[in-house]
Order: C-alpha cells, then sequence, then structure tokens
C-alpha cells in the first residue's frame, strides 16, 4: 500500500540509525561476553563461554570498582534525594527570593562535570605550593587537613560524594519543586482548618501526595549512581584504577580503551554484570513503590 | 498569636539561612573558578594559603589558555559537533514521531512498542560494539564518528509524539482538503505547533552535547578533534602544566561560559523543558 | 453544482474478529440540486457525518458512487474535488493569523490555478469581507470568539471558490443568541456566493429553518429527503415524525376500526378506506382543539403560559410517553381545574403508522 509505504520512509532514518547503534551492539555485546580470549587485531578468540565472566568477577580492579560504585550509590542517593526535598520544601514556602535560588540552585545542571570536577580538585587538593581550600576551613574548627584527591581511600570517597551529590541535586530539587507546587493547595488549608501542625501536614498529606516523584527521582537516582563515571575522572584523572576510584563503568571503558584496553570481552562481561545489577535493584524499587506510593 | 507569628519569623529566617548555606556551595566553586582565572600566576604561586580575592586581575591566563593549548580549535569542534548531532537528530525523530502520531501503517504500534522497550537499554552496553563499529569504519578522528551514534533519540521521539498526537485531527482533514500533502503539513502546521517542545528537546540536546565525555574520549585520540570535555581533560593531565592553575581556570571558565549564557536567556524554558523531559543524576 | 450520490454506502470493519461491520451509511441515493442549501438531519451516530467525509473525500466509499455535475469524483482525492470543508471545532491553524489561514489553501494550489502573492491576498481579503470579519485580519485565532473563529472557518473554505461547501455542526460551539445570529448568517452567506452547501446537524430546529432541502437519517440509512415543510407536513415514518418538531409530536396506541381511528375506546377521527388493526396514532402538538364535544377526552394535568400559545399538559392510558402536549392560542378559554379535558382533532394533523415497520399508512 503507498501509505504503509510513505511511513515507513519517514521511520527509516530512526530505524537506520537505532539498528546499527543499538540494537546490534545489543546483540554483538552478549556474542562479545561469551567469546573468550577475543583478540581485536587478528578478531578471533579461542572459545565460548563464561570465561570473561570468572576473569572479571576475580580481577581486584573490578572488585574495586564494584565497592566503589556501591558505596557511592548509598551514600549519595539517599543523601541528595533527602536534601533536595529539604531544600524544595524550603522553596515552596518562601516568596522573596524564590525565583534568585531556584536559578541558583539549578545552575549545576547546565555545567560542564568535567569542568566543575577540575575546580572542585583544585578545591580539595594539597599541593606543595597550595593547600586545599577546605583544609581553611577544617583547621579553623580544629581539624588536620588532608589531601582528598590523593590522600586517604575515606577522603577521596568523600569528595566524590560531596560532587556526585552537588552534581545531581539541581534536577531533583527541580522535580520535587515542580512536584510541591502541584499538590492541590485546598488540602492545606483543610488540614489547616482541621487543626494539623506543620509536621503531621507534611507526613499525612505533603510526603503521600509527592511520593511518586520522590520514587522516581530515587529510581531513577539509582540508576544515574550506578553509571556514575565522568565525575570520578573530573576529580581523579583518567587513571582511576591507580586512584583506586574506579567505578564498573570506568571499568568497562578501561577494559575497552586506553592502556589496560584492547578486551571487548572483559568489557562486555563487566557491561552485563553492571546491566544484570542496575535492572534488578530497579525491579525491587518498583516493587517497592508498588506497595508503598500512593497514587492520586 | 504574637507568640505564632514570632515562631514563624524564626521558621522563615531559617529557612532562608539554610537557602543560602546551600546556595554558597553551588555558588562558591564557580567564584573560586573565576577568582583564580584572573590571579596573576606568579602571585598564586606564592600564596600558600589561597586568598579569597585578588588585588590584582590580569586577563593574562586566559591568553595563556588560548594560546598553550589549543581551546579555540576545542571550542570550534564542540559547536560543530552540538550543532551537527542536534541538527541531524532533528531531521531523524521529527519525521518518526510524525510518523508514529499521523500515518496509518500496518505494524504501527508493535514497532512503536519496541521503540520504547529499547529505551531501558543503556548506553555503555551498547557503546562497545558502537566502538568496534566506528573503529571499523575506520571512523575515529572524525567528525562522523562523534556525530552518527548520538542522533537518535527514542526518549525525544516520543515526547514529540505525543505532542503531535495532542494536536486535534481536524486540522489534518481541513488542510487536507486544501490539497495540503503531509509534509508541508508536518513543516508547516504540526512543527510551528509543537515549537515550545522542539525547543525544549534542543535545548536539551545542546546541553548533553556540550558536556559529552565518554564517547568523544573513545573516539578522537588527536587533539584535533577533541570536544572541551576532552581538552579539559588533556589541559589537566599533560596541557598547561599541573602547575599553571590560574590558566586551568580561565579554560574552565571560558568553556563553561557558554552554557549559563543559555541557561540565563531560556531560563524557564529550560527548567520546564527538563522536568518534562530531563535526566541525571 | 449538483451534487449526486448513487447507491452510496460506507461500511467499517468491526474492531477484533467477531464484531461485525459496521455500516455508517447504507445504500444513499439522492440528487441535490445547484445551489441550495441542505440540512444532513439525524441523531448521533446516524451517519451523516460519514456522508459528509465521503462528500469531501476524507473517507472512500465501500460502494456506490459520486457525482460534482457530471462528473464523476468518488476516486479524487479531497484536494481534487473543490470542496471546501468547516469542522465543528474550526480547525483553525493557531499559530497563524486570520490571513495566513486564509490565505493557506490558496498556498496548495498548482499549475494554472496557482495564483501570485498578491492575488492570494486580494482573494483572502474578498472572502474576509463576505463573512465580516475584514478588520480582523492580523489577529491570531485564540484573540477572536467562538463566532469570529467560524467566520475564519468559512473564509477559509470559500476562498478557492469550492463546487460545494460543506459544513460539520457548524453551529454547536456557538452559545444559544450567536447561534441564532450565525444562523442567519449562513443562509446570507450562502444565498450570495450561490455555492451548493451541505451542512450537518442534529438540531431540528436549525435545519428546519434555513435550509432548501433536508434530508433525514437515521443508523445510516435515508429516511426522507424534501422541503422541511414539506418534510414536517407529510413524515413518512414514525422516526421522521417524532424527530421533527418542539415539542415532540403526541404517539397514542390506537387501531383502525371500522373506518374510524380509536384510541381507546373513542373514535376520535374517520378514516374511510384505510386498512383495519394496531396503528400508532400521532398527533403534532397543533393538532388538538378544545372542543367540549369533541370526540377526544383526556385527563387534564396543567396548563403552561407560553404568551402568545398556552399549553396544555394532560394524560391518557393509550399514551406512549409521559403526558400530552398540545399548543392552543391563548384566546381559547381552558379551565386549568377540570378533571378533563375534550379535544376535536386536526385530520391533517394527525398521522397514522404502521405498528411492526413504523411507515406511514
Amino acid at each position: 500500500m503507498k501509505s504503509n509505504l510513505k511511513a515507513w520512509l519517514y521511520l527509516l532514518p530512526a530505524i537506520l540509525f537505532l539498528g546499527v547503534f543499538m540494537v546490534y551492539p545489543l546483540i554483538d555485546v552478549c556474542v562479545y561476553s561469551l567469546e573468550e580470549n577475543y583478540n581485536f587485531a587478528r578478531q578471533s578468540f579461542t572459545g565460548v563461554g563464561l570465561e570473561n565472566f570468572r576473569h572479571v568477577l576475580s580481577d581486584p580492579y573490578f572488585v574495586q570498582a564494584l565497592k566503589n560504585t556501591f558505596l557511592i550509590v548509598i551514600i549519595t542517593v539517599p543523601l541528595s534525594t533527602g536534601l533536595s526535598l529539604l531544600i524544595a520544601l524550603g522553596l515552596s514556602s518562601i516568596r522573596a527570593l524564590k525565583n534568585l535560588y531556584q536559578t541558583v540552585f539549578f545552575l549545576p545542571y547546565v555545567t560542564n562535570t568535567l569542568a566543575v570536577g577540575l575546580v572542585f580538585m583544585i578545591l580539595f587538593r594539597n599541593t606543595e605550593y597550595t593547600k586545599a581550600m577546605v583544609n581553611l576551613l577544617i583547621e579553623k574548627f580544629g581539624g588536620t587537613g588532608v589531601d582528598f584527591i590523593e590522600g586517604p581511600y575515606w577522603a577521596k570517597m568523600f569528595v566524590m560524594c560531596f560532587y556526585t551529590i552537588w552534581v545531581v541535586m539541581p534536577f531533583k530539587i527541580l522535580i520535587l519543586t515542580s512536584a510541591l507546587a502541584s499538590v492541590n493547595q485546598n488540602y492545606y488549608q483543610a488540614a489547616r482548618v482541621d487543626g494539623a501542625s506543620s509536621a503531621r501536614i507534611f507526613r499525612k498529606i505533603t510526603l503521600p501526595m509527592i511520593s511518586p516523584t520522590v520514587f522516581y527521582l530515587v529510581i531513577t537516582g539509582f540508576i544515574g549512581a550506578f553509571k556514575a563515571y565522568s565525575d570520578e575522572v573530573a576529580l581523579f584523572g583518567t587513571n582511576l584504577n591507580a586512584a583506586g576510584m574506579n567505578t564498573i563503568v570506568g571499568y568497562v571503558y578501561d577494559m575497552l580503551y586506553g592502556d589496560s584496553g584492547g578486551f571487548p570481552g572483559y568489557a562486555a562481561a563487566a557491561a552485563l554484570i553492571l546491566f544484570a545489577i542496575v535492572f534488578t535493584i530497579t525491579y525491587i524499587n518498583l516493587m517497592m513503590s508498588r506497595n508503598k506510593v500512593q497514587y492520586i | 498569636m504574637e507568640m505564632s507569628k514570632k515562631s514563624s519569623r524564626l521558621s522563615r529566617g531559617l529557612i532562608y539561612f539554610f537557602l543560602t548555606v546551600w546556595a554558597v556551595i553551588v555558588l562558591f566553586p564557580f567564584y573560586w573558578m573565576i577568582l583564580t582565572s584572573v590571579k596573576d600566576f606568579a602571585s598564586y604561586n606564592t600564596e600558600y594559603i589561597p586568598r579569597f580575592y585578588t588585588l590584582n586581575p590580569t586577563l593574562q591566563n586566559y591568553v595563556d589558555a588560548f594560546t598553550s593549548v589549543p581551546l579555540g580549535r576545542y571550542l570550534l569542534n564542540t559547536v560543530i559537533f552540538t550543532v551537527a548531532t542536534t541538527g541531524l537528530m532533528m531531521l531523524v525523530i521529527v519525521p518518526a514521531a510524525f510518523a508514529f502520531a499521523r500515518l496509518e501503517f500496518r505494524g504501527r504500534n508493535l514497532v512503536f512498542s519496541l521503540f520504547l522497550s529499547l529505551m531501558m537499554i543503556p548506553t555503555e552496553l551498547v557503546i562497545i560494539t558502537n566502538y568496534v563499529t566506528i573503529v571499523n569504519w575506520n571512523l575515529r578522528n572524525t567528525y562522523l564518528g562523534l556525530i552518527l551514534p548520538s542522533v537518535t533519540s527514542i526518549f525525544y521521539i516520543y515526547l514529540l509524539k505525543e505532542n503531535f498526537e495532542a494536536i486535534p485531527d481536524e486540522l489534518y482533514k481541513a488542510a487536507k482538503v486544501d490539497g495540503t500533502g503531509d509534509l508541508k503539513y508536518l513543516l508547516r502546521v504540526m512543527v510551528p505547533i509543537s515549537q515550545p517542545t522542539i525547543v525544549t528537546i534542543v535545548i536539551l540536546k545542546v546541553i548533553e552535547c556540550w558536556n559529552s565525555y565518554v564517547w568523544p574520549r573513545l573516539i578522537t585520540y588527536d587533539s584535533n578533534y577533541f570536544l572541551v570535555s576532552n581538552g579539559i581533560q588533556e589541559i589537566r593531565e599533560n596541557g598547561l602544566g599541573r602547575e599553571n592553575t590560574p590558566a586551568m581556570m580561565a579554560a574552565v571558565v571560558v568553556i563553561s561560559v557558554p552554557l549559563i549564557v543559555l541557561f540565563l536567556i531560556f531560563r524557564n524554558k529550560i527548567m520546564a523543558g527538563v522536568s518534562r523531559g530531563g535526566t541525571k543524576g | 453544482m449538483k451534487v449526486v450520490l448513487e447507491n452510496l454506502t460506507k461500511r467499517f470493519p468491526g474492531r477484533g474478529k467477531k464484531d461485525a461491520d459496521v455500516i455508517a451509511v447504507n445504500r444513499f441515493n439522492f440528487e441535490i440540486p445547484d445551489g441550495q442549501l441542505i440540512g444532513l438531519l439525524g441523531p448521533s451516530g446516524c451517519g451523516k457525518s460519514t456522508t459528509l467525509n465521503l462528500i469531501s473525500g476524507l473517507e472512500t466509499p465501500t460502494e456506490g458512487r459520486i457525482l460534482f455535475g457530471d462528473q464523476d469524483v468518488t476516486a479524487l482525492p479531497p484536494e481534487e474535488r473543490g470542496v471546501g470543508l468547516v469542522f465543528q471545532n474550526y480547525a483553525l491553524y493557531p499559530h497563524m493569523t486570520v490571513e495566513e489561514n486564509i490565505v493557506f489553501p490558496l498556498e496548495n494550489l498548482r499549475g494554472e490555478k496557482r495564483m501570485s502573492k498578491e492575488a492570494m491576498h486580494q482573494k483572502a481579503a474578498e472572502a474576509a469581507k463576505l463573512v465580516q470579519i475584514d478588520h480582523l485580519m492580523e489577529r491570531k485565532p485564540r484573540e477572536l470568539s467562538g463566532g469570529q473563529q467560524q467566520r475564519v472557518a468559512i473564509a477559509r473554505a470559500l476562498v478557492k471558490i469550492p463546487r460545494v461547501l460543506l459544513l460539520d455542526e457548524p453551529l454547536s460551539n456557538l452559545d444559544a443568541r450567536l447561534r441564532l445570529q450565525t444562523r442567519e448568517e449562513l443562509r446570507r452567506i450562502q444565498r450570495e456566493t450561490g455555492v451548493t452547501t451541505i451542512f450537518v446537524t442534529h438540531d431540528q430546529e436549525e435545519a428546519m429553518s434555513i435550509s432548501d432541502l433536508i434530508v433525514v437519517m437515521k443508523d445510516g440509512i435515508l429516511q426522507q429527503i424534501g422541503k422541511p415543510q414539506e418534510v414536517y407536513d407529510e413524515p413518512v415514518n414514525l422516526f421522521v415524525a417524532q424527530f421533527l418538531g418542539t415539542p415532540q409530536i403526541n404517539v397514542f396506541e390506537g387501531e383502525i376500526r371500522g373506518g374510524k381511528v380509536m384510541i381507546g375506546k373513542e373514535a376520535v377521527l374517520d378514516a374511510p378506506g384505510k386498512r383495519e388493526g394496531e396503528v400508532w396514532v400521532a398527533i403534532r402538538p397543533e393538532g388538538f382543539m378544545p372542543d367540549p364535544d369533541g370526540p377526544f377526552t383526556c385527563r387534564m394535568d396543567r396548563i403552561e403560559v407560553m404568551g402568545r400559545d398556552v399549553s396544555v399538559v394532560s394524560t391518557h392510558e393509550k399514551m406512549t410517553g409521559r403526558n400530552i402536549r398540545s399548543i392552543i392560542s391563548a384566546e381559547i378559554p381552558v379551565d386549568s381545574r377540570a378533571e378533563t379535558i375534550r379535544f376535536r382533532l386536526r385530520p391533517n394533523k394527525v398521522f397514522l403508522f404502521d405498528r411492526e415497520s413504523e411507515a406511514r399508512v
């Protein structure tokens, strides 16, 4: 039919691009993950099996990356969600300067994370010539300064999480602010007339009404945090293994390319492990939200 | 009554204090980068304890940033990459959204569900093969290699399709009776009516392109094709020398400014767009 | 332009495998003379909009032919038929000004019909003047009232001088006062342009008041076509009789026995030569005349004053609806406290329909 043909013509570019850069790679990545000892130059492999997965799971760098990623997820998702909820609540209860605050809070969203990461590095790094700005603050309150970029693991993890939270906050604040704004004011007025306290109004009215949004943020937050990579590069440089700050995604790229690269099989296996983890966590989240979230 | 007024004023004060603290945390890195970028290199090196201000600001660091590394080249590359990717993407997604929203064809629902299910696939999973594909096509260190994998977005097709569908059927019929072809109807009626959504998509894509790092890093090793993100990483690791922090910060300011200006101009559009369709975090 | 529909049929495939096809338009045959204003009338779902879409070319018929004059247009796409179409919600392009909206159809003309820019704007100005919106050309549709939007839609449909003008429920999005006004306006525009015009409506009063001809439809089947007064005076079946006229016609269970129309035990009218048996007796509200010696006795309920006329509301056990409504000149005295009221009936306001087929006896 003529109209059928025309429709497919309109869809052709999209189907072509998706086919080449989405569907085919999806199948291919599974194939890669099963081909053992794949050699890039000769495009040959020695066998088929789960060797790649075994290798990746026993690679200390991968285990470190796994540990780092989980720490980042567990620390940043609850903290950033909670903090942005507080800020959104604050924003929705003021009138003067509200626009200004909103604009300022959104700024990190539009900045290049690599570039601003460099500023964070400067702020947190001790060198022979310059002291970390942050250490001035710490010492002012009686603590001892530490090099957050090349120092102990906990310090690096701290600055890592701090920067991650700084980067993800704008999106969460924005979404929560608009969710709060869409709650009908009549509910608040009714509750106030009934004599409910502010805390009670928050717990019994506001929170249930915005709970779908909160869960959405938690789910997307988990997914995003599991894919952490470029923020790490911004702070610690491209050699994340040396810094002990690699993440799963970082491991995938390292296996693919770079000094330790050239192992698409390992990269594919690691990527599939990551996908399995994200999928499972998202599934659990969805199950939980189905029980808890009140849809209005 | 008096009591409650007092306590509400107190709590209001606390809210402003809390918001201001976060605003300072957000703004301080920006302040520090601008401050450092105008500090004289020599005097910066003598400050063991960094100062919070400078009395003799200089633009020399900006000159250094542009002359000692090809920062202009990086900016140009990024502009080309951003414009080409966004433009091509519109050419791909607008017809696709139109087909899904307006044209009748066998298998429409099936294809659309397939599209939606692909939305769940993370880029990290497909990037491995895409890297191999681009290498095999000999497209490393080319604009094409940078651009091709990111000219489709199922999410934007979805967003646009929803928008197109909200346009009443009668407009299509009216145009048809007047002899308007599908393509003309799409360009003259649907696209202008959906302009707000299209602008939103363009802005979001521009932000994404300007900040993209991972794919360009895989595909380019010739610094003639570096984008700003890769450039900044290059500067950090090999470029200006670890010691010339002020020049580094000047480079950071230069690559951050375009998007911040864009944001300040289209503030409402961007924030509305992100809350409708953006993700990050 | 004369419009002829021949054996026109449109079937829509049923949803799912089990459902039967839906026949929206079933074997239509009628002819619309040149330069007339035609009202397609029927309850919702009767197939009137489908008929309009078939004439415009937006739908293709399953069977049958459509002719404009002597030309068979059945296979032509909409743009080659030369029709103008006005939608119920006007379908104005929201991002274009009034003028751009009106010019838009002209821009699509190709070949020898193609006009220069000036000619297009000239034409648009003429069309706008005709519908009296020439002072609004620079506005956007959302800055106009409903009635003004309606006029823009008509101007857009008229600008390329269509052979046939089609209007889908043109007045139903307007408020009551504007509807009356626009009704007159439609009539005027049609007279001035002389273009054959077909409009769809579910409002019988609207159709009756301005149409040269009305076409009454039900369930995809044409019931009756004729001048409004003819159809009102001589309905071919019970449906048409009930659909036209306010208040609605009163329908009684009755029978024909011994050359008389019987309602209950009373012989209300002579019916010489009619076949004996059960019938529906339908009486228009204006067919009742109070007469103390009249043959038809009803139980009095109340009287509603309407100014020039009064409406006598009464009941009868053989009445199918709830109340009998009769319209009587206010000058005839009626006692509203009486138990009963007796009527004489005007023979030309009483119609008899077969109980089974509901066709006119």
